[in-house]
């Protein structure tokens, strides 16, 4: 009877993983969500982040180039002057007006690559429910490390899983290989960020994958 | 009647309402945390001890939600739909038999609802109700996808009902063999003709099948299996699901309900799933018979061990239920179709014909024999 074997099959599949995950050996593939919360990939695209460097300076100079970017045209931005006297970044102009409208943004990351100073990168934060439409507008205030590096949030930091998260804006990762140009892998290729300092590069892909992943036949 | 009769009646009924109504609760917690195991996850674990009072916190919310009426709706039957599928699912439980009868005084109590002489007639028309209910939510919402599914809905009852009345009625006529008084529809009798052991009827083979208890499922295999198909697609259960479903023609015939009418029919599904498998439980598996050792055990074990037996039996089938909505993929509304005409109804007429036959020798020999 191929109809009962089949149903058998079927059957054996979740009846199995049943027992399995009743009296253990099965690993969940869930979590206790708000509790415990996941170790995310390291380049997670989550909120973004306006980075500053290490002596303070904000790295953003309003150029604009991150809003010409997005296409989900949800960044607005404008540049002024600096004051010469108590300059806001290291060079002529700062990024006065930064905003991001959370609700538009698609989280692509096209901003982050087309900054030209790595000002704007993206943090692991991803929980940014608010009860009204003005609130998922971010303004500059809430976008912009403080000066020890560290991301602004809105919640208590005892609600946050992993504390480092905010120490990681991680602009780093995606500038160790610009264009995916293999000869950039290993190099470092960005400036040092307030808090974390000075980053070492990742390894090359194939070096960093290879011990995850059996060997390949590749020419198939 | 006297006062006494009628305290016993109210008495039996709040019973297995009572029972109907916690058991109802648990089940829906027990195949949302049966089918997270299935699916390695966690399930719901918050509300109580295992989660367990995660149906009431559901249920207490959705007691709180406004029903919304759309504007299109047919107001008198869009409001009576909810209640003509709430009702029949409880009427159909009040047939079944649930324990074994004991005494308070000189008052017999039976563990049933009531003990119609028509009983199991009464469960196919009160299923059938239930159809109504499906099919006239999805005509009265006034909207495209309730209309789809309640299309889905009669067209579906009508090729599965027929499938599960033959096979019914396959058990009513060997059981009408197996005891005093000829055949019956009563569902006490049914389960009261299924006590003991196969080895009482045929002793040829009796050290053999004095362990073999006196169920009619194993002359009734394939009544079985074609009944439970028919149950499965009745109580509109993956993976006949397609009166509601979810990813093709979004809630189906419930799209436009919600608050306490969206919960009368949420109620209404999983009551039927309950007293669906307690029916057959009762015609299939000997209801509440099992050995109860009146001799070893102290006597209120003894009283309570039919109950658990009945219940064991339906869980049985109930966990049937969830492991194949956990593993079967939606049927096709044309194979759903082939199913039910070509296979099933056909099926149960031969198996019909078939036990007919035998059960005709065997009381009366074989025709060329007198």
């Amino acid at each position: 009877m191929g109809l009962f074997n089949e149903l058998w099959k079927g059957l054996s599949v979740t009846g199995g993983t049943m027992l399995r995950t009743m009296f253990g050996g099965s690993e969940l593939v869930t979590t206790q969500y708000p509790k415990e919360t996941r170790q995310k990939p390291q380049r997670f695209h989550g909120r973004h982040v306006l980075n500053r460097y290490p002596d303070g300076m904000e790295k953003c100079i309003g150029c604009e180039l991150c809003a010409g970017a997005c296409p989900a045209d949800c960044i607005h931005v404008r540049g002024a002057n600096n004051d010469p006297e108590n300059p806001t970044s290291p060079g002529e102009r700062y990024g006065y007006i930064y905003e991001i409208n959370m609700l538009r943004c698609i989280f692509c990351g096209l901003c982050v690559e087309a900054c030209p100073t790595e000002a704007i990168t993206m943090t692991h934060l991803f929980e940014m429910s608010t009860t009204n439409r003005e609130d998922a507008i971010y303004t500059r205030d809430e976008l912009l490390m403080d000066s020890a590096g560290k991301v602004p949030h809105m919640f208590p930091d005892e609600k946050l899983g992993d504390l480092n998260e905010l120490n990681s804006s991680d602009g780093w990762m995606r500038a160790t290989a610009p264009s995916g140009a293999a000869s950039y892998e290993g190099v470092k290729m960005w400036s040092d960020t307030a808090n974390p300092g000075s980053w070492d590069p990742e390894p090359p892909q194939d070096e960093a994958d290879s011990s995850a992943r059996p060997e390949e036949d590749t020419d198939g | 009647m006297t006062w006494a009769e009628f305290g016993v009646v109210v008495l039996r009924v709040v019973l297995t309402f009572g029972l109907l109504m916690v058991l109802t609760i648990i089940n829906v917690w027990l195949e949302r945390k049966l089918l997270a195991d299935m699916q390695s996850r966690i399930g719901p674990n918050r509300a109580g001890p295992f989660g367990i009072l995660q149906t009431v916190a559901d249920g207490l919310k959705l007691f709180f939600k406004e029903s919304i009426t759309p504007r299109k709706v047919e107001l008198g039957m869009y409001v009576l739909a909810p209640f003509l599928a709430v009702i029949p699912a409880f009427l159909i439980f009040m047939m079944v038999p649930w324990g074994a009868p004991f005494m308070i005084g000189e008052q017999e109590v039976i563990l049933q609802g009531a003990d119609l002489n028509i009983g199991l007639l009464f469960i196919l028309a009160m299923s059938s109700m239930a159809v109504y209910a499906v099919v006239l939510a999805g005509w009265s919402s006034g909207s495209k996808y309730p209309l789809i599914g309640g299309v889905r809905a009669t067209a579906q009852a009508i090729s599965y009902e027929a499938a599960m009345g033959l096979s019914m009625v396959a058990v009513v006529m060997f059981s009408a063999t197996q005891g005093e008084g000829g055949g019956t529809l009563s569902l006490s009798e049914i389960v009261s003709r299924q006590a003991g052991t196969w080895g009482d009827v045929i002793p040829a083979l009796e050290p053999v099948l004095r362990f073999v208890p006196r169920w009619n499922i194993f002359p009734q295999i394939v009544a079985f299996g074609i009944f439970f198909v028919a149950i499965v697609a009745e109580t509109n259960r993956a993976p006949f699901d397609l009166v509601e479903a979810e990813q093709e023609i979004v809630g189906g015939f419930h799209t436009e309900y919600s608050g306490m009418r969206f919960a009368m029919f949420f109620l209404a599904e999983y009551v039927n799933i309950f007293s669906m498998s307690a029916i057959a439980a009762t015609l299939f598996l000997g209801g509440w018979n099992g050995p109860t050792f009146d001799d070893a055990l102290p006597g209120f074990i003894s009283a309570i061990l039919p109950t658990v037996y009945f219940l064991l039996k339906t869980y049985l089938i109930v966990f049937l239920f969830f492991w194949i909505r956990a593993t079967l993929p939606r049927l096709r509304y044309d194979q759903l179709m082939t199913l039910g005409w070509k296979r099933l109804i056909p099926g149960a007429l031969g198996w019909l014909i078939l036990s007919t036959f035998v059960i005709a020798i065997r009381q009366f020999g074989l025709p060329w024999s007198s």
